[in-house]
């Protein structure tokens, strides 16, 4: 009774908080919105059992993900009205577009409802160890191919952020540390005989 | 399965990937004088994963998301031995164009990594972190010449429109994941048995256009033109030839596979798409004065008949797909080289009006270039003859045959291009002298020249051969 009652309530507040993100005038508030929705649909999975999920998606969207959207929102100047200027105009092809998309997830939801996943799935067996346990055991191990490529798409990401965007210019005057620490005294300090009673020009202590 | 037998069936990845790792090391350390180095070690490297992938053991690892089979070796070899192609292009162009990158090689490695990981797919994830290792390596690939207008257009676009059909075919595979209750091909195809339901369909169709999108045949064409034209000239290259082998053979994967049941509800699907690359390819050619573009409209086209030879499905289809995708990727690195190898002061060669009198000029390319148009064109008895032979052979079996009536009047339609290109080339008068050509240019471009014809003819027997040894591995009828 309880879970159901939360599970209304969480339901609700992700899809008008999603409603609330693509309608809303002030981006930043369209951002605060999206951090609700990502909020609230980590409620829903601590309903389903998966509480790693649950905080992964707290940990990464609201934390990372969000954030980053904030910032550009804040620092970039987006024209952000122009952007929104075709809004009515794309609204009924979206509109279908957006209704093709929930109609298939429902036809699929009802098969699997009314007759169950199709295939046996061999899915792997972790016995009742609790859910990040569970991931921690497959991860490395059955699905550790999947976790490399993953980690080849991270290096290939990188690389590019590195090609497309660092310039090397040559005006640009960097710290060499080890120049620096390797300084001597009398590289940098000078002393020079100064007779008494004749004065010090500023050319003779160059 | 130990360890040690996974790491001999994934040998030849492990090697494109510590390979890449180490070229990229050297690179960061050693700074650009070590650009050529880099390009070397990248190409070594993907030499010894072809040999690896031809010699290696054949199998399925972690829980059959990685498959080695024939057909998936036959597929490696050629994309591999495409990248090495595209690895000593892009040194060469990026000598000539003043400081090298050491980047540049180890990006082609990667994406062919990726390449390797989707011809080798066995579950909807590998599928799909395949496509995306491979095509995000291309967007940067794309636009690597971040100072040019037109190559930062190209790499936007081609990234924008990319993410968007990744998107979609995510999808589509959450669709199908949600009704078998499983992402491995193996229960797919249980799912399946028998024919489609509905809801199986809708994603299939999704992963489809997802796929589409990869090998740029219409609706999902747009990006072509423009990414082909701004692009760096080997970039295109390589994406023109390796990218479309790896993503028509995935496809062939997916349909022929698990969704081999369910052949009725897509071949029409596929016929469709194939149709309107015909329309698209032999009709927007038609008004293309600039050469790259011609060639984006040109490979649309060819993808549609590669697409139908999908269609046709079974043993003989797969066959012609392998055949057809290797002559076409052949002739397309031909046709590249031979555009990185004309210059006139220093401009590279855009328009086809450059081409005028080439006969005059340099007569070894102007033939090279009209065997490479001849063979596009599908005149016998060059290379692109004996793909087409195959292609329609495969739909005509299979009932197909007003599809490959439509394809060869298609055909006839862009005959057009390729021989204003020839005619160009030995009928007008030249235009001005051209640079010389640089040494690896010209010599790949001759290489694919000659094999289009007469090469063609000896090595047809073997290709034909190995493509038959290949095409059995799914187990089709």
């Amino acid at each position: 009774m309880l879970e159901a009652i939360a599970f209304y309530i969480l339901a609700a507040v992700t899809v008008l908080s999603g409603l609330a993100v693509i309608s809303a005038r002030n981006p930043v508030h369209s951002v605060l919105f999206l951090i609700l929705a990502f909020f609230s649909s980590a409620g829903l999975f601590v309903l389903m059992g998966a509480e790693f999920l649950a905080m992964l998606l707290v940990v990464v969207y609201v934390g990372a993900v969000a954030v980053l959207f904030l910032f550009v929102v804040m620092m970039l100047d987006v024209d952000f009205a122009g952007l929104r200027a075709g809004y009515v105009r794309y609204l009924p092809v979206g509109g279908v577009v957006a209704i093709i998309l929930l109609a298939e997830m429902i036809l699929v939801s009802f098969a699997v409802a009314n007759a169950g996943a199709a295939s046996e799935a061999t899915r792997p067996v972790v016995g009742d160890a609790p859910n990040t346990v569970a991931i921690g055991r497959v991860l490395y191990t059955q699905y550790a191919y999947f976790f490399q490529i993953a980690g080849m798409v991270l290096l290939v990401a990188m690389i590019g952020a590195i090609v497309l965007t660092l310039r090397h210019k040559p005006t640009v005057r960097r710290q060499d540390i080890s120049v620096q620490v390797g300084r001597r005294r009398d590289l940098s300090v000078k002393s020079a005989p100064m007779p008494t009673g004749k004065g010090v020009k500023p050319e003779d202590l160059l | 399965m130990d360890l040690n037998a996974i790491l001999m069936l994934l040998r030849p990845e492990l090697t494109l990937a510590i390979g890449a790792m180490f070229a990229l090391m050297l690179g960061a350390f050693a700074g650009e004088r070590a650009a050529g180095w880099v390009s070397l070690i990248c190409a070594v490297v993907l030499g010894l994963a072809a040999v690896f992938a031809a010699t290696g053991p054949l199998g399925a690892a972690f829980g059959g998301a990685f498959t080695a089979d024939r057909l998936s070796v036959f597929a490696k070899v050629v994309l591999f031995l495409a990248a090495m192609a595209a690895v000593s292009l892009g040194h060469g162009w990026q000598h000539r164009g003043g400081r090298p990158r050491f980047e540049y090689p180890v990006l082609i490695v990667l994406s062919t990594l990726g390449m390797s990981i989707m011809v080798s797919a066995g579950d909807l994830i590998s599928l799909y972190m395949g496509l995306e290792l491979s095509s995000l390596a291309l967007y940067v690939l794309a636009a690597f010449n971040r100072d040019d207008a037109k190559a930062s257009e190209a790499g936007l676009k081609y990234f924008v429109l990319g993410a968007l059909s990744s998107g979609i075919l995510l999808y589509g595979a959450s669709l199908l994941y949600g009704f078998a209750g499983s992402m491995r091909f193996v229960d797919l195809a249980v799912a399946v048995q028998g024919g489609a339901d509905p809801a199986v369909l809708f994603g299939l169709v999704f992963v489809i256009a997802g796929m589409i999108f990869k090998v740029s045949a219409a609706p999902f064409h747009m990006w072509t033109p423009d990414v082909y034209e701004g692009a760096p000239t080997p970039s295109v290259a390589f994406f023109a030839s390796a990218s479309k082998m790896a993503a028509l053979v995935l496809i062939a994967r997916v349909l022929l596979g698990p969704f081999a049941d369910a052949a009725e509800q897509w071949r029409q699907v596929v016929v469709l798409v194939a149709m309107l690359s015909f329309a698209v390819g032999a009709l927007g050619g038609l008004r293309q004065r600039n050469i790259k573009r011609l060639l984006a409209y040109s490979s649309i086209a060819n993808m549609g008949y590669a697409l139908l030879a999908v269609a046709a499905g079974g043993t003989i289809g797969l066959k012609a797909v392998l055949v057809f995708t290797t002559l076409y990727v052949i002739d397309s690195i031909g046709f590249f080289a031979c555009l990185l190898a004309l210059s006139r002061r220093g401009n590279p060669i855009e328009t086809i009006d450059d081409l005028a009198g080439l006969w005059k000029v340099k007569p070894g390319f102007a033939i090279a270039l009209t065997i490479l148009s001849l063979s596009v064109l599908g005149m016998p008895p060059l290379a692109g003859f004996w793909a087409k032979v195959f292609v329609f052979g495969a739909a005509v079996t299979s009932g197909l045959w007003v599809f490959a009536a439509i394809g060869l009047v298609a055909s006839v339609i862009a005959a057009f291009y390729y021989l204003r290109i020839v005619k160009v080339m030995w009928f007008d008068a030249p235009v001005g002298e051209a640079d010389r050509s640089p040494r690896d240019a010209r010599w790949l471009a001759m290489a694919c020249a000659a094999f289009s014809f007469p090469l063609v003819l000896l090595a047809l027997g073997l290709l034909d051969g190995r493509a038959a040894w290949a095409a059995q591995s799914l187990g089709l009828g």
